[in-house]
């Protein structure tokens, strides 16, 4: 007999060893995340795929369904919390969407229209974070690095070249490059690496394609991160 | 009987009047608009001191002391304070300068130039002084609503000043939620 949980009141069918997410997922629902790709191991450090389960706040992109388990997802409290995790992450790093070349195919932006965050609320930190332009293929702006780690995890695991790493903790935190220099152009990083495809959000831009979309038809501009994320696969 | 009309305040702090002229790209609902509000200290009547107001709309972030009185005198006298746009939001464009020394920019623009003659900082003590970074208005002053867009669109705006004058909770929904 297949096992089942109770997502946000409906049944959903799952194997052993399938996460919370991926069995809501295969059902067609889907949970806000961020660090959690489907070509990559959990790594759950973003927490916006928080839910609640069995009373309790857990991460669903790295806890594992249990048979009977009630969760509870899209609810005014669970997208209360996501809402908050996205507003400390615009504050923490500079975010001016206007001049980002990601602006529309931002998974970080998309998310916050999916949870209608309309202001940061929180006093910004605006840090000093300079840009690395001296790749010929690709910038790095470190503004807008979420942290998430998937650069670091690409590159390491995908293209076995070892790149990107984090370093120092909490609000210490940042994405170094793994050169003496420090700088990108030093290191053997190709426009084609998967972790040159992959960031989220604008750190990562592959250089002279900057605002070739046009507003409007760009991937979320049309339908929200919910409806295009089921639909890619993402 | 007609209904009273409400009041309504605008102001550009540090901003560009995108937000402005956003507000008047509402096309023909801005004859609907003055049908239903009548506007008090707004760069459309040039009165200088805002009254009491229900609904006031500040564009731009927090710059210099001036931009602090006024945002302070809005929200004295506006029972709904509402920021429109990235920079009242985020402080936008002009918060780019955060993470530089704010005398070494000052320094940068005016003084490090060779097209002009005993180059110097402008020091007029009519000129308001700068802040050490560019703020968010919701920084300096408790904020209401939040009408993020550079610019919003004239569509946002006209769906959330509808809203409000209709007495519903202002809601962009997803399709009018844009941050750029
Ligand atoms: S990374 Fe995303 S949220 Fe950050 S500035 Fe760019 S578009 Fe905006
Ligand atoms: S650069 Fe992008 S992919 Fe790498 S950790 Fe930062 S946000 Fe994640
Ligand atoms: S998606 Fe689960 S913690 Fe980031």
């Amino acid at each position: 007999m297949t096992k089942q949980f109770l997502f946000d009141g409906q049944p959903v069918e799952f194997e052993d060893g399938q996460t919370i997410l991926e069995a809501a997922r295969a059902a067609g629902h889907y949970i806000p995340h961020l660090c959690w790709h489907p070509d990559f191991p959990p790594h759950g450090s973003c927490k916006l795929c928080i839910v609640k389960a069995g009373g309790r706040h857990v991460s669903s992109c790295a806890l594992p369904a249990r048979e009977g388990m009630e969760v509870e997802s899209n609810t005014p409290e669970m997208n209360a919390e996501r809402r908050a995790l996205l507003q400390m992450l615009f504050v923490e790093g500079n975010h001016f969407c206007p001049s980002c070349e990601k602006s529309g195919n931002c998974q970080l932006q998309a998310l916050a229209y999916e949870l209608e965050m309309a202001t940061a609320r929180f006093n910004h930190f605006f840090p000093d974070r300079p840009v690395d332009a001296s790749h010929p293929d690709v910038l790095l702006d470190f503004n807008r690095c979420i942290f998430c780690e998937l650069c670091v995890r690409a590159s390491r695991d995908v293209d076995g070249k070892s790149v990107f790493a984090l370093t120092d903790r909490g609000i210490h935190k940042h994405l170094v490059v793994n050169a003496e220099s420090g700088r990108l152009g030093d290191t053997d990083f190709s426009v084609d690496d998967r972790a040159a495809n992959i960031c989220p959000v604008g750190v990562i831009l592959r250089k002279r394609v900057g605002f070739a979309l046009p507003i409007g038809s760009r991937k979320y501009d049309g339908a929200a991160i919910s409806v295009v994320a089921m639909k890619e696969g993402e | 009987m007609d209904k009273p009309k409400l009041r309504v305040a605008t102001t550009s702090l540090a901003g560009c009047f995108g937000c402005h002229m956003s507000l008047l790209d509402i096309d023909e609902h801005l004859f609907e608009l003055v049908g239903r509000v009548a506007f008090d200290r707004s760069p459309l009547t040039d009165i200088k001191h805002c009254g009491p107001c229900d609904i006031g709309l500040i564009e731009g972030g927090v710059c210099n002391s001036e931009n602090v009185h006024v945002l302070r005198e809005f929200r004295r006298n506006c029972k709904t304070l509402v920021a429109v746009g990235a920079c009242a939001i985020t402080g936008g464009l002009p918060a780019q300068r955060n993470h530089l020394d704010l005398g070494a920019c000052l320094q940068q623009v005016y003084r490090f130039r060779d097209d002009i003659e005993d180059a110097a900082v402008p020091d007029d003590p009519e000129l308001p002084l700068l802040l050490d970074k560019v703020y968010p208005v919701h920084e300096v002053v408790r904020i209401d609503y939040f009408i993020p867009g550079c610019p919003p669109s004239g569509e946002a705006i006209w769906k959330f000043l509808g809203d409000l004058i209709a007495g519903r909770t202002p809601r962009l929904g997803h399709a009018l939620l844009r941050f750029d």
